[in-house]
Formats: structure tokens, sequence, C-alpha cells
């Protein structure tokens, strides 16, 4: 049966009313390719040792990303410092495919001088970004990989009474970079109102800073009702205070995720006890704003600063800050040829230097 | 390897590099939530979609397109106020109209081609169409190359270039073959059968099939391409296609009553030609193809494909259209600021 037929037959109410074209039928379309592509997502945690970030993430996904894992002791980590360890997995559900990368940044604020236990983070950050546009700018475009990092996951203490000056200061240092979502870890450790309390000081704190964490986007006035309400709901609840547990707890006769205390079971999904579920749902419904957020704000500031900043690009030769003066492309022979001599020369004198970074080079 | 400056994003596999399956989850995770976020952001974008209409004067093209869009998108030469004469040279025009439907807006773009194969001497009279879709190739890409470029960098490429063959029965015209030859490299052909209800049905299959075999031997190459198709079901679906094309339709916005339906038709003494009937001719197959089926394919294959091919072509060669200037050990890219 063709896609023709297919589509006259089911998918529409009465598709042959009269001024009926058929275009509407394009989401359908776009809905499909999206499909057979599948989606790519990293997603980044950051937080101190201990604060359940690994247990949160194979909540979050269903998954057992780091099934070897062996925590290291104390003797270990004083000498460590931060590492990058990102993780690949493949989800498929119902015939949509997404392939999720979570980066780990384990070794995080756990030295003594927690000084500079950052630049390797922003450094891979910036790396992606830098690919990214390696591949961009590339001949063979078909198959670029998405590795830019698409939301960080910045874990608070719930013990303290609110952001230390290390979360201030790394979540300043990379909300240019990539979309930070502030999460509250161990929520099961305060009550009911410590934990109103303590998002209310925290988010009294990001804006005191000038910290500009990811918002969620406003309902659009044509959405349903539920829909509005939902967005409503998780935007009121930001920071999420969250409970993460892989073991399945026996409690009121059926088997649920949670911690089981002798004071009674933490149920994971259970909206009364944390967040979770608000977390998870927000990630999956925004998945795809937050990576066009990416795409259209952090990456292009990324590539713009380092376009102006000029020097080489990889082996795609070279970025001049170019003044209005030259059209780029359409330039007659004669100039576009004497720039390839002066781009020749520049390589000439920069190897003989010695590669340096780049300085903008003055045309 | 400490702190990853060097990483090349994720090292291959992983703990667990395999792919977990539906059943293989511990529960449920709601991926397809995402599809119906990204459903209603297309949604609210919009859609913007570039067609181009090359054949004769009085071959009906812009009746077809008003059909096509059942809306008068395109005035018709035939219309009592048209007073432009033939054109000496072949003229682009552009026309632009913004169309909804069931809450999805289309930005439909009609670029029309007059004065195309009316003169005496129609030499060259390619180059005008050639040079515009490459000028709409060099327009995105020299905004994809801006330091700061737009979010969403405006697309006036032509996505699909409907090319109207005159229903004489017999074989492709040299005009033809050469227009076809040129543009099938640089953008989607969909050759249509113009006026197709001068043909019966046996004179219809005939001239389609040598049409065909006209195309192969002259190496043209016509949408829906072999080399795009993604999958086996795809491959299977545009197979169907390539063996009915081209579709020989009739357009008309005139509808008359039959069997108590109003239907789109030509009256004449004979016989009422149903344009949407497809036992009277292939317009709904046409529409199909173009609109309800293959539209985003349209745009994706100018996107992937042919902008694609024409960047290559730029970026390597210098001036591309003249051909290359100097051989470039590497690849120089000029980005500049905006002006």
């Amino acid at each position: 049966m063709s896609q023709a037929d297919k589509m006259k037959q089911g998918q529409f109410t009465n598709p042959e009313t009269p001024g009926y074209v058929g275009f509407a039928n394009l989401p359908n379309q776009v809905h499909r390719k999206s499909v057979k592509k599948g989606f790519e997502f990293t997603l980044m945690v950051v937080g101190e040792s201990g604060l359940g970030k690994s247990t949160l993430i194979n909540s979050l996904f269903l998954t057992d990303l780091y099934p070897e894992r062996i925590i290291p002791g104390a003797a270990e980590k004083i000498e460590r410092t931060v590492q990058i360890e990102a993780s690949t997995v493949e989800i498929e559900e119902r015939g949509v495919k997404l392939r999720l990368t979570v980066v780990d940044t384990p070794g995080y604020g756990d030295a003594i001088n927690s000084q500079d236990c950052f630049s390797t983070i922003i450094s891979y950050i910036d790396d992606q970004f830098e690919r990214y546009l390696h591949d961009e700018s590339g001949l063979n475009r078909r198959h670029i990989v998405d590795n830019r990092v698409h939301c960080c996951f910045y874990f608070i203490s719930p013990l303290g009474h609110g952001l230390k000056p290390l979360d201030v200061q790394f979540m300043k240092a990379i909300h240019n970079k990539v979309n930070v979502v502030p999460v509250i870890a161990k929520a099961d450790t305060l009550t009911l109102r410590e934990r109103e309390r303590l998002k209310r000081r925290i988010l009294d704190e990001i804006d005191e800073h000038g910290i500009k964490i990811y918002h969620l986007p406003d309902a659009e006035s044509d959405e349903d009702e539920d829909f509005k309400e939902q967005t409503r709901i998780l935007k009121a609840s930001i920071p999420f205070a969250v409970v993460g547990s892989n073991q399945q707890i026996e409690a009121k006769g059926k088997k649920v995720r949670g911690r089981l205390y002798p004071w009674g079971v933490v149920e994971v999904e259970n909206p009364e006890h944390n967040d979770f579920l608000k977390l998870r749902t927000m990630l999956i419904t925004h998945m795809q704003d937050l990576q066009e957020v990416t795409q259209d704000l952090h990456y292009e500031n990324f590539r713009s600063e380092r376009l102006k900043r000029g020097g080489r690009l990889s082996s795609h030769g070279y970025v001049l800050p170019l003044s209005p003066a030259y059209v780029p492309l359409l330039l007659p022979c004669v100039q576009l040829r004497r720039m390839q001599e002066m781009i020749a020369k520049m390589q000439l004198q920069m190897q003989k230097q010695g590669d340096g970074e780049g300085d903008g080079h003055h045309v | 390897d400490l702190g990853g400056t060097e990483t090349r994003g994720p090292p291959p596999g992983g703990p667990q590099g395999g792919v977990l399956r539906g059943p293989d989850l511990l529960g449920y995770v709601g991926i397809e939530a995402v599809l119906d976020q990204m459903r209603r952001k297309t949604m609210k974008a919009g859609f913007e979609f570039n067609i181009m209409v090359v054949g004769q004067s009085g071959l009906g093209k812009s009746t077809l397109v008003n059909t096509l869009f059942k809306s008068k998108v395109s005035r018709k030469s035939c219309s009592p106020n048209y007073e432009e004469k033939i054109s000496k040279t072949v003229q682009l025009q552009s026309v632009s109209h913004v169309i909804e439907e069931k809450g999805v807006r289309m930005k439909l773009t009609v670029i029309d081609t007059p004065g195309f194969g009316d003169q005496i001497n129609n030499d060259r009279c390619w180059e005008p169409v050639l040079k515009h879709v490459n000028e709409q190739y060099e327009k995105y890409l020299k905004e994809e190359l801006r330091v700061n470029r737009q979010r969403k960098i405006p697309d006036t490429r032509v996505h699909c270039c409907i090319y109207f063959l005159p229903a004489s029965g017999h074989w492709l015209r040299p005009i033809d073959v050469e227009f076809m030859k040129r543009l099938g490299k640089i953008v989607s052909i969909v050759p249509v059968i113009a006026k197709a209800d001068t043909l019966t049905l046996e004179e219809r299959t005939e001239f389609k099939q040598r049409i065909r075999q006209d195309l192969v031997a002259n190496g043209i190459q016509v949408y829906p391409q072999k080399e795009n198709d993604e999958d086996a079901e795809e491959r299977l679906l545009n197979n169907t296609i390539r063996e009915s094309i081209p579709f020989a339709v009739v357009g008309t916005d005139r509808e008359h009553q039959v069997n108590g339906h109003r239907v789109l038709g030509r009256k004449t003494k004979w016989g009422i030609v149903e344009v949407e009937n497809v036992a009277h001719c292939e317009f709904a197959n046409l529409r199909d193809l173009l609109i309800r089926s293959h539209l985003e394919d349209l745009k994706q294959v100018t996107h992937d494909v042919h902008y694609e091919t024409y960047r290559v072509q730029r970026l390597t060669a210098g001036d591309g259209l003249k051909g290359p200037l100097v051989n470039t050990p590497f690849l120089s890219i000029l980005y500049y600021e905006s002006y």
C-alpha cells in the first residue's frame, strides 16, 4: 500500500474536504524522519562525591551506566584532579532511538583546595564546541556527531544553607556555555519545610549573583490545559530536590524504587516524597528545547567569539577577521588569489614562530 | 589522560556500548514525549517551501500551482488583465504567499519563469534559471558563514522544480533534454506532462515510457533519485513513484457538479475531465507526492544533497562558478563580520 493510500485511509478525518490541500500533514512527515534519525543528547553531571549523581542518572534512564564501579578511598582521592568520564548508551523505546551520553566529573570539589577544579570541565565543554565547529566547517557534513553538552545538572548539597562559594563560582563560569539545571541532592535528609526554605534560599542566591540557569519556556496560549499546568508546576519546583535509588523495595504491597529506612520508605517515583519525576519529565519533554538553546545560543556565542579571535581553525585553514571592505566568496579572482597567498605566508610565519595561539591577525 | 582536553567526545563504547531496547529497560522512560515537543515546535515555527515552475507559455503552469495549493497563488497569463507580452529574455518572478491549514502555516514561494522556451532562438534559456538557483545557494552559504549569523537562516533555495512537458506524444525535445540535464544536477526536478487531457490512456502510457527511456539515455537525474533513498521502505515507495513519472496532469480552478458532488474539472461536450480523479489524470498523484508525502523530503534533499554539493564546490574551487582558480593545499574559509 503506498504511503499516499495509507494516508488517505487512516490519518485524517475526511481528507477530501473541499479546499484541503494536505500540507497539514507536514508535521507527520517531519515526525517520521525524526523517528528514523533518532536523537542525540549529552548530559553532564557535576557535584561533589557522594551526592548521589551516579545513582540519580541510573534512576533517570533506568539503566546501570556504571556496572563495575569502584569507589576510591580518600588516599587515592587526594592526588586526583577532576576527571571527565563519558559513557554512551543507546535507548530505544517504541521505535524512538535516543543516544544518550552522560559526562561524569569525578573529583570535582574533592580536593582540599578546590581553587581550580573546574578548568578541566570548561575545557571539555569548549572542546566539544570546537570539534563541532570543525565538523560543521568541513567538506563532508553528512554524519556530524553532536557531542556538545546540552545540559548540566549541578548537584547542590542539602546540608548547609544554600549555595557554597564553589557552587556560585562554578555556575557563573559555565552559565554562558551550557544550560545549567541546579538539583538539590539527597533530598531525603530534609523535611518538607526545610526543603522549601532551601529552594527559596538557593533561588535568591542565584538571582543575587546573576547566575543564569536554564529557564523552561512558557507554555504557549494554544497548548492544552494539562500541558500548561504541567509547565506551571515544573517551573514552580525549580531547583528540583531529588532522591535516587536503584533498589526495589517492597512497600504497601507493591515493589517500588526507594530507600528503606527504619522509619519508612522514601519512594523515588512518588511526587510527594521528592521531585524526581518532575526532573525526569522536565528533561524528557524539554530535551529538544535544551538542544536548541545549546545550538542557537551557547554554540553560536562560542562560534562568534572563536571566529572573532581568528587564528588557526584546525586543518580547515584560517579565520581572518575581515573588515567589511572584503566581500568574501564573491571576490574577483585577483583579490582571492592575493588573500590565499597571504594565508600561505602567514602559515609559514606561524610555523617559524612555533604554533602560537591565535592573536588575531590584522589584515 | 587527565582532564580530557584531548578527548574527542565520549570514548568508543563505554561501560555499556550496546543498545537498550524497551523490554530491557527497567521501566518506561517516556522518550516519545520528545517527539510531541518537536511537533509542537515545528508547527509553531511554520514552514517555507519554494517551488519553481518551468515551461513554455500556455502549458498551464500557473493554473497547476493554483490547483495544487487551492489558492490563487499564481496569476494566470490567460486572465483578462494580463498585459505582458512575451518577454525577450527569461525573467524569473517570485511571488510569496502564506497559506494555512489546520494550524500549520506555510510560506509558499512560487518562482515563475515566463519567457522560457518562447523565443525563436531559445539557446541558453536555462542560464537565468541556473543562475537563480545558484544565487539562492550562495545567499544561504554566505549567511551560514557569517560570524554573527541568524538563528534561522532564511531559506530561499528552490526545493522543487516542476518542469512542464508539452503533451506531444513523441519524445523529449532538445530543449527539454538540455534544461533537465543541467538543472537536474543542482535541483530536484519533477517533470510533468502538461495539459494531459489531449492524450488517451494508451498514448499516455507510451509517451511516459518513451520519456523515461529518454531520461535514462541522456543521464538526466529527476526526483526522487535512487542514491538518496535512505532505507528499504523508502526505496520501495520511491520505486513506485519512479515507475510512474512523469505525471500526466490537468489543472483547473473551476468546479462542476458530478454525481451530486462538486469536483474540480474541465467541462467539454464529450464529458468532464475530473482533475482529482485518478482514473482521469495523475494530478492527485502529483499533489500527494509533492505535498502530502514528500514535502519534507524535498526540502531535506535540497539541503543535504544539492546545497552541500554547491558548498563543497564553492569552498574548494574558489570561484566555483567559473572553475577552479588556484590549487589550494587546504580549505580556506573566510569568515566575516556582519556589515
